[in-house]
């Protein structure tokens, strides 16, 4: 193994791998930060430049797009309220009510430090981890993974405000609603397209996300233009702040740092969860364990719940790489493009690349510690120019939000039935936010939904039909009594404050 | 039971799920599938079934805080304004191209959001959208469909 590790580190260190990751990392922050294009069509942009390079690099490549666009995400998140990536949906609970207060700097650079920390730490876990790792992986079963985004989806409980639990979950069905629209991924059978083509390939996640956070946003701040609570957020969003991060504060993120960077590069590490259910998951564990004084300021600017997400989202990219580099199970979306691009170059990944293509597997491993590095010098001193985004009129920054939007939308398909559909779920969307419903449940049900149902399908099928399989394996067992818990927990708090 | 807008949004949706369910019900599956423990239907039918559960507590349940909304300080007018431009912006995208009717969309968003500014408000929709459109197009190798700037032969 250390001779692998020594080969991968002389690999990262020439000096046109350094170049490839800080071309990466630039070129992904800035993709990252336009609302609509994320990670997924960055990396996929690269895939034919990638083939001219060897392997090892085009992968070091790729993986510096993939972190790049990941942070460039969270700020887009912080800033517009308007995650281009569904893994910093949850910096925005806290983020974007940082940067209303007046804090944006501040809120960025936790989100840098918190990122940096997450992705670091865990290329440390997978410097030693990795290979034991991959057995682990291998015994998760479908029940465990449903199980598990039963969990997930059941942690947004703990999103919720007070008195919200019902509101939230009417949200999170409403997401596996919309997810089931299209053609069911087994039987192609068309389910809820009423007869319209251009549903067929169900509805893009970049389209609700857009809908939900970007447009229904700008539609929310007109409508409450001249409401004299909005009125007093306008003003101090035009104030960046300090960058400077105080004593309290980086106390706090000691202690979210190594907890939810745990949690994400573990989580990273399961096939097909990802960044996104890491950071649902740190946010929702960073509220349980902090005292009540500091849950009172979760979804209201929380240092600990916008370092919690950010750290998680990091770990878990370099966590997802696991899989796909030991198994070739994608982790996400995201190193699904990157999967194809492995076999693209003739790469076939198992458990035991990391012997027979020592170049390929550490080389990898160690740039991404050296793109965390890259990352931390290229943002940190670029944060103020990033978040005079800010300083823009609401005359201006409204439209240019909803062009973003309805562009991201339209270079994707090239078709205006999305623009109008974008339009119907935004205008709905604003509706349900006037009345405080939720949107974050919706947006992860919406991503879960799919491979809920894959798994339930798998599960299902293998016990005959019988839901038995909720309690055979002593692990899906577990995960379901979490959940359990979690609820009974929220039901048991809201009746003793009551 | 008090009713308030929470509660008509949650009869809407104990209504739509009641839909949901029912074409749930309707989806057609193969013949041989009929009968398995899973198909194409199984899970739309326990989403209909959870939609109406929740909404069904919401509704039947009272509420905790009950969220007030000031209609008359919400500007209607602006918003709907700009789903209408938003509206028109799709509807003319293919027809006209990208270039004409991204720059439309944005002038006229900062005309009826009350900016009177005229350079700043053209220099922020036309050569704005075709810088935009330069990364997009010539550096990103994305394809822009674009049949107003073809005809008067800026585009290939």
């Amino acid at each position: 193994m250390i001779e692998g590790i020594l080969i991968g580190l002389t690999t990262a260190l020439t000096l046109q791998n350094i170049l490839m990751v800080m071309v990466g990392c630039f070129f992904g922050t800035i993709i990252g930060m336009l609302p609509g294009l994320g990670p997924m069509t960055a990396i996929a942009l690269m895939i034919p430049i990638t083939y001219g390079f060897d392997p090892a690099t085009g992968l070091i490549l790729m993986a510096g797009v993939y972190y790049g666009a990941v942070f460039g995400g969270s700020t887009s998140s912080i800033l517009l309220n308007a995650p281009g990536v569904p893994g910093t949906v949850a910096t925005s609970f806290d983020g974007y009510p940082m940067a209303q207060q007046g804090k944006a700097g501040k809120a960025l650079a936790i989100a840098a430090w918190s990122s940096f920390a997450g992705g670091t730490l865990s290329a440390i876990y997978l410097l030693f981890m990795a290979p034991s790792l991959s057995k682990v992986s291998l015994s998760f079963r479908s029940p465990d993974y449903f199980a598990l985004m039963i969990l997930g989806l059941t942690a947004i409980a703990a999103f919720s405000s007070k008195g919200q639990f019902l509101k939230a979950m009417m949200m999170v069905v409403l997401g596996l609603m919309l997810a089931s629209v299209g053609q069911d991924s087994l039987s192609d059978i068309t389910r809820f397209t009423f007869e319209n083509m251009n549903l067929t390939d169900g509805i893009s996640f970049v389209l609700v996300v857009m809908a939900t956070f970007a447009m229904s946003e700008a539609l929310t701040i007109i409508l409450k233009r001249n409401d004299p609570t909005s009125a007093a957020k306008q003003v101090s969003l035009t104030e960046l702040g300090s960058i400077k991060i105080n004593k309290e504060e980086r106390s706090k993120m000691y202690k979210t740092i190594p907890r939810s960077s745990i949690i994400g590069f573990l989580i990273g590490v399961l096939p097909g969860a990802g960044a996104t259910i890491a950071s649902f998951l740190a946010y929702g564990m960073e509220r349980n364990v902090v005292n009540d004084e500091e849950k009172e300021k979760f979804g209201k600017g929380s240092v600990n719940g916008l370092s919690a997400p950010e750290t998680a989202n990091n770990a878990a990219c370099s966590g997802s790489f696991v899989p796909m580099l030991t198994l070739g199970i994608p982790g996400s979306g995201t190193t699904a493009v990157m999967l194809g691009a492995l076999l693209g170059f003739g790469v076939q990944p198992g458990p035991r690349l990391y012997m027979t293509n020592p170049e390929i597997f550490w080389s990898i491993i160690m740039s991404m510690y050296i793109g965390m590095v890259i990352l931390l010098i290229l943002n940190l001193p670029l944060i103020p120019y990033i978040a005079r985004i800010l300083a823009v009129p609401k005359n201006y920054l409204i439209p240019l939000i909803l062009f973003f939007s309805v562009t991201g939308i339209y270079v994707m398909s090239f078709n205006n039935f999305d623009i109008y559909l974008m339009i119907g779920i935004a205008v709905v969307a604003t509706f349900l936010r006037l009345y405080d419903f939720p949107m974050p449940p919706l947006i992860l049900a919406f991503v879960l939904g799919g491979l809920m149902e894959e798994n339930l399908r798998r599960s299902l099928l293998l016990s005959n039909g019988s839901w038995e399989f909720l309690w055979d394996r002593t692990l899906t067992l577990c995960i379901l009594l979490t959940t359990i818990l979690i609820v009974v927990w929220h039901f048991y708090k809201s009746i003793i404050k009551k | 039971m008090n009713i308030n807008t929470t509660k008509i949004i949650s009869l809407l949706f104990f209504i739509f799920s009641a839909f949901y369910l029912y074409t749930a019900y309707q989806i057609q599956v193969f013949a041989f599938d009929e009968n398995a423990p899973f198909n194409a239907r199984t899970f739309p039918i326990y989403l209909g079934y959870a939609g109406l559960f929740f909404s069904g507590l919401k509704l039947v349940l009272p509420e905790p805080n009950t969220i007030k909304v000031d209609h008359k300080n919400l500007e209607y007018k602006k918003t709907a304004i700009l789903i209408v431009i938003a509206i028109i912006y799709g509807a003319t995208i293919l027809k006209v191209g990208y270039f004409l009717t991204t720059s439309l969309f944005l002038f006229s968003s900062y005309y009826f959001l009350g900016e009177r500014r005229w350079i700043l408000m053209f220099l922020l929709s036309f050569p704005f959208v075709a810088a935009f459109m330069y990364l997009l197009h010539g550096i990103l190798d994305i394809y822009l469909r674009d049949p107003f700037l073809q005809s008067i032969g800026v585009m290939g």
